[in-house]
Order: structure tokens, then sequence, then C-alpha cells
């Protein structure tokens, strides 16, 4: 009985999925997704989940062999990247010619490693779900704007922003955050839902410390410096990014003014760096500079023991920017 | 007379020392632990090798350069001498600890156990202290032997050097450098005289300037940065030059003992094998392999950081002889072939701007000890030596 309802259900339901990527997340959402749907095809489905790294050929053959009593499978092959050499060409067999009352579902870390696995599971015409690691920042927003129109709400990209920035870059933290700001505001997310839920910064790199100094905008400095190293960052690499900060920006006054693409080559940057070390360039004098980058110095060997407080050693190091920029802030 | 074979013969300069080290062998005022100081290249450890040396040397007079005990220390294979040469940035405890555990031993062959260690200012704390468990109690048979820059509390515990004699070395003086050049490795006197007073006394640095063009070619290198600083972006630009041009040096002194430790360490663990069991043998001594690199990674980081260091010695020697320019000082010139150079310069700049100059340079030494990144020391030096 089971059989005909599960081959009615079947066109619907993929015999092959390769989940490729190491989102954790997004690998855990396809897993369950599947499940779901077998589930839905067949109330009574069994699902199997086994380790690619430490399967035996055997076992594999036995998981997918038909069985006895009929029913639709699910059979997770977790970690297709650590699959021994004796186990693909089982599995690569039995995708030829798959069960149609089985799903095999393969996640496979998309790297280097067991890269022809995963290559040839494509090739054999398996389902791809992708679960990439989102890496740009673009792409973080999409992902919080879909969640939200997942869990039937809405938000827009300035919402989305502020939520990015106060919980971080983590996608799990990010999808549990949108669920909740569903559950408890009925899903119209704004600018303002969002602050009043959310307050902070999750991740403030070095970086943004040293941007705003070099800016010459003290206050926003001490802030970011603050969230930074609240948030656990330490203050080795924030002394970096200070030094890295007077250096672009020394570098690029130097060159004078140009095309920011043009010197790109000449500086050995990227042109989006160069573009904002011209704007931040405006109001440091030669001396300023000289200034500023020993106190960099200063910074970097205060911040590896040769001060009790390193916190207090960039703070000292903010001003001393400050200082050195003529002009003052603005 | 001595015949010129003589272990203390290769140490330059110093007859004082020579002479204290000479009875001491003899039976003279010995004692378990000596401590030798004095500045780079001056011949600390060549000294501590000398005398350990004259201490197994089995013929009289002790130290004739002659008998298998000198020549078996001499050469490191002596089994009751022990030399700690860290190639690291710091000599680790663990290491000391073992030291001290075998030098507690009784003499094989030889009348004493010595333990010699170069670079004692390299000791951890506790590396210091396990050392000075021993010092302070030691083993009826047991010499103590350690190098250090100076007797200073930065350089040496106090409590370990209140239990040694010290030897003070001096700076050799250029013409003993020169002579011992000249004599012994047969450079041209000319330029045996121009490297012996570039390398500021340094005995090994002179040697390598007379002998390598490379090294020469990067000193020049370095003495030409002052006239280079015409502007912000050309300090940058050096900076990294002078960077890229430590880590050339250091990479090529380094890279090839790295491979091969490598490949007789993966050899000595079973890479390469074939057979059943042979990848999983590999695999598990992944950790040591880790450890290796680690141990090499620190000592290439240690010899950038030396090569810099030599190269801000030839920069502080070059401001220095514009200052002896403008003070009309009776000394001799460091880089007498930069003389045009620093004779122009010492017209243009002022005298406290000159100082001022150098007190970068030595700043940057200190945060680089400090470790400061040594790009970001650097790049600020060379900002203040250009504004003056």
């Amino acid at each position: 009985m089971g059989s005909v309802v599960s081959q009615v259900a079947s066109p619907k339901l993929p015999p092959v999925v390769l989940v490729l990527g190491d989102e954790e997340l997004l690998v855990s959402r396809a897993i369950a997704e599947t499940t779901a749907q077998a589930k839905a095809a067949d109330a009574g489905a069994e699902v199997r989940e086994f380790d690619a790294g430490s399967l035996l050929p055997g076992e594999l053959a036995e998981l997918l062999s038909p069985s006895l009593f009929g029913g639709r499978r699910v059979a997770v092959l977790k970690n297709g990247q650590d699959a021994k050499k004796d186990l693909v060409p089982v599995i690569m067999a039995y995708v030829a010619d798959p069960d149609p009352e089985v799903t095999l579902l393969v996640t496979h870390a998309g790297g280097a490693k067991g890269k022809a696995f995963g290559d040839s599971l494509q090739k054999a015409g398996a389902t791809v779900v992708p679960a990439v690691k989102i890496a740009k920042h673009k792409d973080r927003i999409d992902f919080v704007t879909g969640e939200f129109r997942r869990l039937g709400g809405k938000c827009g990209a300035d919402a989305a922003e502020a939520l990015l920035e106060a919980v971080g870059h983590d996608l799990r933290e990010l999808a549990a955050a949108c669920s909740q700001l569903v559950a408890d505001t009925g899903g119209r997310i704004d600018l303002a839902t969002v602050a009043r839920y959310y307050r902070g910064k999750a991740e403030v790199s070095g970086f943004s410390v040293a941007d705003a100094a070099v800016a010459g905008d003290t206050a926003a400095a001490l802030e970011a410096l603050h969230w930074a190293l609240h948030t656990g960052v330490d203050p080795v690499p924030i002394a970096d990014a200070l030094a890295d900060g007077v250096r672009t920006v020394a570098r690029v006054a130097a060159a004078g003014r140009g095309n920011a693409y043009q010197m790109a080559a000449t500086l050995g940057m990227p042109a989006w760096k160069i573009e904002k070390a011209q704007r931040q360039a405006r109001g440091w004098s030669p001396d300023g500079l000289v200034s500023a980058m020993r106190a960099a110095a200063e910074c970097n060997e205060a911040v590896k023991g040769g001060s009790e407080d390193r916190a207090y050693a960039i703070e000292r190091t903010i001003f001393a920017f400050a200082k050195a920029r003529q002009g003052g802030p603005r | 007379m001595l015949p010129s074979v003589d272990v203390f013969a290769h140490l330059t300069g110093q007859p004082g020392a020579v002479e204290t080290l000479r009875s001491a062998a003899a039976g003279v005022g010995m004692t378990h632990a000596w401590l030798f100081t004095g500045p780079a290249g001056s011949g600390r450890s060549v000294a501590a090798r000398a005398f350990a040396a004259a201490l197994q040397c089995v013929s009289e007079p002790k130290g004739c350069g002659v008998c298998t005990g000198c020549h078996t220390v001499q050469t490191g294979s002596h089994p009751d001498v022990r030399f700690v040469v860290p190639e690291g940035l710091s000599i680790p405890v663990a290491l000391m600890r073992e030291l001290v555990l075998r030098s507690a031993t009784s003499p094989a062959s030889g009348r004493w156990q010595v333990l010699v260690v170069e670079d004692a200012d390299r000791l951890t704390e506790a590396a210091g202290n396990a050392l000075l468990k021993a010092v302070e109690e030691p083993p009826e048979r047991t010499v103590f032997l350690l190098c250090a820059p100076s007797d200073h509390p930065d350089d040496i515990p106090l409590t370990i050097r209140s239990r040694c004699r010290v030897v003070n070395l001096r700076q050799p003086a250029a013409e003993a450098v020169a002579e011992l050049l000249v004599s012994r490795d047969g450079v041209d006197p000319a330029l045996a005289t121009l490297v012996a007073a570039a390398a500021q006394g340094h005995v090994g640095r002179a040697r390598r300037l007379a002998r390598d063009p490379e090294a020469r070619a990067r000193r020049a290198a370095v003495l030409g940065v002052p006239r280079q600083l015409s502007g912000i972006g050309a300090c940058f630009d050096l900076a990294s030059g002078l960077i890229a041009s430590a880590e050339v040096e250091a990479d090529a002194a380094t890279a090839q003992s790295d491979a091969s430790e490598r490949s007789a360490m993966e050899t000595a663990l079973g890479a390469g094998g074939t057979g059943k069991g042979a990848a999983g043998a590999v695999r598990g001594a992944a950790g040591q392999l880790k450890e290796l690199e680690r141990r090499q990674k620190s000592r290439s980081t240690r010899a950038q950081r030396d090569a810099l260091d030599r190269a801000l010695l030839d920069l502080a020697g070059f401001y220095r002889d514009v200052l002896v320019q403008q003070w009309k000082a009776p000394v001799a010139p460091v880089h007498e072939d930069a003389l045009p150079m620093t004779g122009a310069a010492a017209q243009r700049w002022t005298k406290e701007s000159t100082l001022r100059r150098l007190e970068s340079i030595m700043e940057c030494r200190a945060a680089i000890e400090a470790n400061v990144k040594p790009r970001i020391a650097v790049e600020a030096m060379l900002l203040r030596l250009w504004q003056g």
C-alpha cells in the first residue's frame, strides 16, 4: 500500500540531493526541509543519518536497498567531503540508478576536500541546494529580508541593516532574532521596531575605530572603541588598525590627487580604500601624519604589554590623532 | 710562548679577560658559575667556548687547542659540554629544566660538566628560575657559563648575577678587528679597515661584510636611505624596502635548514611509506610537524628582527657620523665610504635635529624589541627621520 502512495508522490521528491556549502544553519534547514517533504508524502517515512567519514560500503548498501515493508526513506549522509575512497564508487553506482522510494541527501562542505565526489554527484543529476557561507554585506541584508518574508513578515532594508548591526553576522542568531521579532510584533518590521527591541552593536572591528579616529571624529572613535572592547575585540588588532589608518591616509595623500582606480595599482590597495582615504586625508598635514604615526607606534607597544591599561592607551592614541590632525573634527 | 692555535687566540682585543680565564682554567680563582658580558660581537660566546675548551683540556698549559679535550669542545662534540644556543626568541623553561637535570650528573670523561648558555638574556622568567636553582646549589663538578649583553637586571636576573663571577668583555678596537680579518681570513687590508669600522666592533658582522657581497649591498642600500627620504610617500616605500630586505635575508638564512629539518622529521615519522597503516602514521605525526613549524617560525621571526636590527645599527652609524662631523669630534667615522653624504648632511642639519634622528632610531630598536610590529616601528622612525 505504502509503495503505491509514495510512487505517486515521488516526482515531487528528488532521489538525490546535494547540499553544498558549510553554513550550518542552511545545511540543517535543507535537511529539515527534505525530511519534511518526505514525511508529507508518507507520514511513516523513515529518516536515518550517517557520517560519511565513518560509514562502510556494506552499511550503505543495506541503507539503500529496498525494504521488505516498503515505505519512503530518507538517508542523510553528512560530511560528504570526508567520504572514503571505497565508499564513493558505491554511492555513485547507486546514484546512477536510484531507488524512487529513497531520498539520498548528501551534505558537502564545498571546499577542495572531496571536491571530485561533489562534482560527480552534480554531474549525475543530483538536486543541488546551496548552503554557502554568506560573506557579503548585501547578501546578509537579503538573508534578513528573505527571512522575514519566509516567516510572513515584512521589513525594509534600513531595518534589516539595523538588525544586522545589533545582532551580528551569525546566521543562526539572525534567524532567531527575525522569528522573535515576527512573533512579538506581528510582522511589520521597521527601524523603530528594531530599535525598540535591540540596542548596541554586536560587531565593531578595529577598522571602524580607526576610520573614525583618522577622520577626526573623536567621539565616534571612542564610542566604536568601547563597543569593540565590550564585545571582546582584542586591543592589539585595534592598535594595528589605527596604524594602518594613518599609513593609508599618508600614502594616499603623498600620492597626490588622482583617479582612485588608476592609483590602485601603484599603491597596491583597492580603489574603495583609496577613495575613502582621499576623503579622510583632508585636514592632515605632513607633520600631523608624522606625529600620528609616532602615536600609533607607541600605542602598538602599549597594547603589547607596555602599558597597564590597554584600553586607555588606545583612547590616548585617538586623542593624539585628533591633536595631530589640523582643522579639528568636522 | 704559547702557540697561535691556543683556544683563546680568537678572542680579539681582550687581554684582561683572557688572563683571568687562563688562570682560572689552571686552577686559580675557579668558580662554578661565570657570566660573560659585553656588547654584541665582542666575543661573549667565543670566550665561553674557549673557556669551556680550556676547562676540558687534557694537556699543559690549559687551553692548548690541540689536545682531544680542546678539540672536541671546539667542534661541539665533547660529552661533558652542552651548549644552549637559542634560535628562537626565548629559551623555554622545559629545555632549561632538562639541561639542569643533565648538568647534575658527574662528568663522563673530562674534569668538569659544563653548561654553556649563549644569549642568557633570552631566558624566560621561568627558565631563569629553573637555572637559578642549579646555580644556587651547584653539583660539585659542574660549571655554568652564561653569556649576556650586560649584567643589568634587564638582561640577567639579579639572583643569578649575584652567584656568578663576571667577566667583562669590551668592544674590540676597529684596528684589532681589521687585523684579525687580515691575518685569519685573508681579507684585503683596505676592505678590512672599512668593514671593521662599519661593523662597530662586531667581529662576526665585520667578517660577514668582508666576505659576503650581498651583505655589503644591503649595507649600501641602508646607507642610501637618508638621502632618499624625500617625502611622506617615500618613507613608507623605504620602510617596505627595509622590512622586505630583512625578510629576504632571514629567509635565506633559515629556508634551507627549515626544509631539511622538516624532511628529516617526516622521514623519521614514516612519511613516504607505503602499505597498511602508513597513511595513519603520518596523520598522527601532524602534531609533531606543527610543533616543528612553530619552532621554525620563532626562529625566522628572530632572524628577521636581527637582520632589521643590523640595518638600523648601520643607519644609526650614519647619523652618528653626521653628529661627529657637526661637533668636529676627534673620533673615527663608522661609515668611511659614506663620508661625502654624512658631510653634506652635517652642513645642512642642525645638531639638535641630528640628535633627534639618532634618538628615533634607538627608540625604533627598543620598540621592535618590545614586540611592536616592525613595519609600524620602522615607518614611524623613517617619518621622524624625514621630519628631522
